[in-house]
């Protein structure tokens, strides 16, 4: 790179204002990143911390998709797969998203009712009948809610067991209730009057949202999920599968992902555009470096290296300073703050940036030595 | 005084570092080919300087492209330091011309970033050695042509004398065998351009190179050993300078 750096410190003026887009297209990116994961995480972040590794929905009628919002499941279905080979636990869980109150103060919440000792409210606590667990955003957005408050859901008057964990569903803060709460809050739709699960039943007071299962790994087979799926009306996939059911966060992650995407792409051909135009103007000067005996290997080092230089100065300013915004802004909004959102994204704008590079400096191959006899400078 | 003469293939190669013989090469022209040199053979002795003159067009810069290595003829032999060119790759001509080729060219082509003394620096960053051992080397070839005050000057703010000085410097940084020299007088006035020529012959005969310069200017040839002519691709039999 014996050239490469010298063009650097040379050609400053336009280094500097390659580096500077990339510092704000990374700027852009990190920040996009960690507001993704945040919204990601008030959207998911309840079923993803559950303590089961596949959920079971009532099925979806013909032409429906999956979804938490519109899922029933049956006691008689959550006890049929507890006694299915290789489910070590099937737990019902109830998911409602509602108003509580709480003094003066009230706040949209997910209600989500748990079997006592079921292990899927927060560690260490358990939720008994009249009693509810808020999360710790609940309970701040219910004027600081804490142990023996009184807090109403849906016209129910229910104390506050305690305050643990902070699980969100859908941009809502979790609480728990037992599963005969949820149900009296009409989260089990009511006797009779809750969606049709497909096997003649009527969603009501012994129903839930889905089962939680815990199944270890490997130890219930596709073919015996299947056919147990077939058997009891349900829809088995995976904790992370079961994701997309929560249309919220498949419409708002799809959305920012795909900002995230363009953002990738534009960077690699931005960077790809400035060392197309660099790569054509010094030319001249990769001819004459050729006529004296530089191999066509040594010229592509020194220029990829110089474009993985200005990538990785521009790219760890840009996250330097999205950390540091993210850092000042997570109080206020959902932003997440780790490797997945800082390096992760830096990482995939340097490897881009440097094949946009790469296709751009490989007309280097091309340049002509011969060109540099008779050529003027 | 040696002769540039018809190649014999009994020359040594240390006494006749380029050997051009037999060379021929045709351009394409619309639906023909023109002939750009036409069975060209020319030894240029060590420690000596042979001119190369005539009109323009006549194939003096063909014939240093292909003694450079940089076009490949399509019938005769090109022998730098004893290795025949011949059929060699791509790769294998870049090393000979880095190693065994200095190239002068008409305008200095320096490299805006570099100063005069990475200039000369890089050629040896080219051959994979290290440019800060090479330092030194640098500095002496430097003060060889004259420009050791100049040494962290970039080359807008050099003379065109100067870069010049340099362009030559810079070719001598790998101690090659052959020096091939395209027309370096062409954008200098006359006194510099005599400065420059003399300052070739001078440092031809001190590192015994052999020295192929193309020129147009015939007022610089006293200043050389021998002078060749070509003229429609042919060359036509040389002379020494004296004889002129």
């Amino acid at each position: 790179m014996f050239v490469a750096w010298r063009d650097l410190r040379f050609a400053k003026g336009r280094f500097v204002l390659m580096g500077t887009v990339i510092v704000l297209i990374t700027v852009l990116v990190g920040l996009l990143s960690g507001l993704t994961a945040g919204l990601g995480q008030q959207n998911i972040s309840a079923i993803t911390g559950l303590r089961a590794d596949k959920i079971a929905f009532g099925a979806p009628a013909d032409g429906q998709e999956r979804s938490f919002s519109d899922s029933s499941v049956s006691e008689r279905q959550w006890r049929q797969w507890a006694r299915t080979p290789g489910v070590k636990q099937a737990e019902p869980l109830g998911i409602t998203t509602t108003r509580a109150e709480s003094g003066k103060r009230s706040a949209a919440i997910s209600a989500f009712g748990i079997r006592s000792g079921s292990g899927l409210g927060p560690e260490d606590t358990r939720v008994a009948a009249g009693s509810v667990v808020l999360s710790q955003t609940a309970a701040e957005e219910l004027g600081d809610a804490k142990s023996g408050s009184r807090v109403t859901i849906a016209g129910r008057h229910l104390s506050v067991a305690a305050v643990a964990g902070d699980a969100f569903y859908s941009h809502t803060p979790v609480i728990w209730t037992s599963l005969a709460d949820w149900q009296q809050l009409g989260g089990g739709g009511g006797a009779g009057q809750g969606p049709s699960t497909g096997d003649g039943e009527r969603a009501g007071g012994d129903r839930a949202t889905v089962i939680a299962l815990s199944t270890g790994s490997g130890s219930a087979g596709t073919a015996e999920v299947s056919g147990t799926d077939t058997e009891l009306g349900t829809e088995t996939v995976s904790r992370d599968d079961a994701l997309s059911a929560i249309g919220s966060y498949t419409s708002e992650n799809g959305s920012l992902q795909l900002m995230r995407g363009f953002l990738f792409v534009i960077s690699a051909l931005v960077i790809g555009a400035f060392f197309t135009v660099w790569t054509i103007q010094r030319s001249a000067d990769v001819a004459v470096l050729k006529a004296l005996g530089a191999s066509t290997p040594y010229l592509l080092r020194d220029a990829l290296g110089q474009a993985v230089v200005l990538l990785t100065l521009g790219t760890a300013t840009g996250t330097g300073i999205a950390s540091g915004v993210g850092a000042l802004v997570s109080g206020t909004v959902p932003f997440v703050l780790d490797a997945g959102t800082v390096l992760l994204p830096a990482a995939v704008l340097i490897v881009l940036g440097a094949a946009g590079a790469a296709l751009a400096i490989r007309r280097i191959t091309a340049v002509d030595p011969l060109t540099a006899l008779g050529s003027a400078r | 005084m040696n002769l540039p003469t018809v190649v014999s293939t009994t020359t040594t190669p240390s006494s006749k570092p380029l050997q051009l013989s037999d060379v021929t090469l045709t351009y394409p022209d619309g639906d023909t080919r023109l002939t750009a040199l036409d069975s060209v053979s020319l030894e240029v002795p060590k420690g000596t300087v042979t001119a190369l003159v005539g009109p323009s067009g006549s194939g003096k810069s063909s014939l240093l492209a292909v003694a450079a290595t940089l076009i490949s003829p399509e019938r005769g032999t090109v022998v730098i330091d004893g290795r025949d060119t011949t059929g060699l790759s791509r790769r294998e001509l870049t090393e000979v011309r880095r190693h065994k080729v200095g190239m002068v060219f008409q305008q200095p082509n320096l490299l805006p970033s570099l100063t005069a003394l990475e200039q000369l620096q890089v050629m040896a960053h080219l051959d994979g050695r290290s440019a800060k051992a090479a330092k030194g080397r640098a500095e002496e070839l430097l003060d060889a042509v004259g420009l050791s005050e100049q040494a962290r000057r970039r080359p807008h703010q050099l003379s065109g004398g100067q870069r010049q000085r340099i362009n030559i410097a810079r070719a001598l940084m790998n101690e090659p065998t052959v020096l091939l020299v395209d027309e370096p007088t062409s954008a200098l006035d006359h006194e510099r351009g005599a400065a420059v020529v003399a300052l070739l012959t001078e440092l031809t005969h001190k590192r015994a190179t052999a020295t192929l310069l193309v020129t147009h200017d015939r007022a610089q040839l006293t200043a050389v050993d021998q002078i060749a002519e070509v003229y429609d691709g042919r060359l036509r039999r040389p002379t020494t300078a004296t004889a002129r």
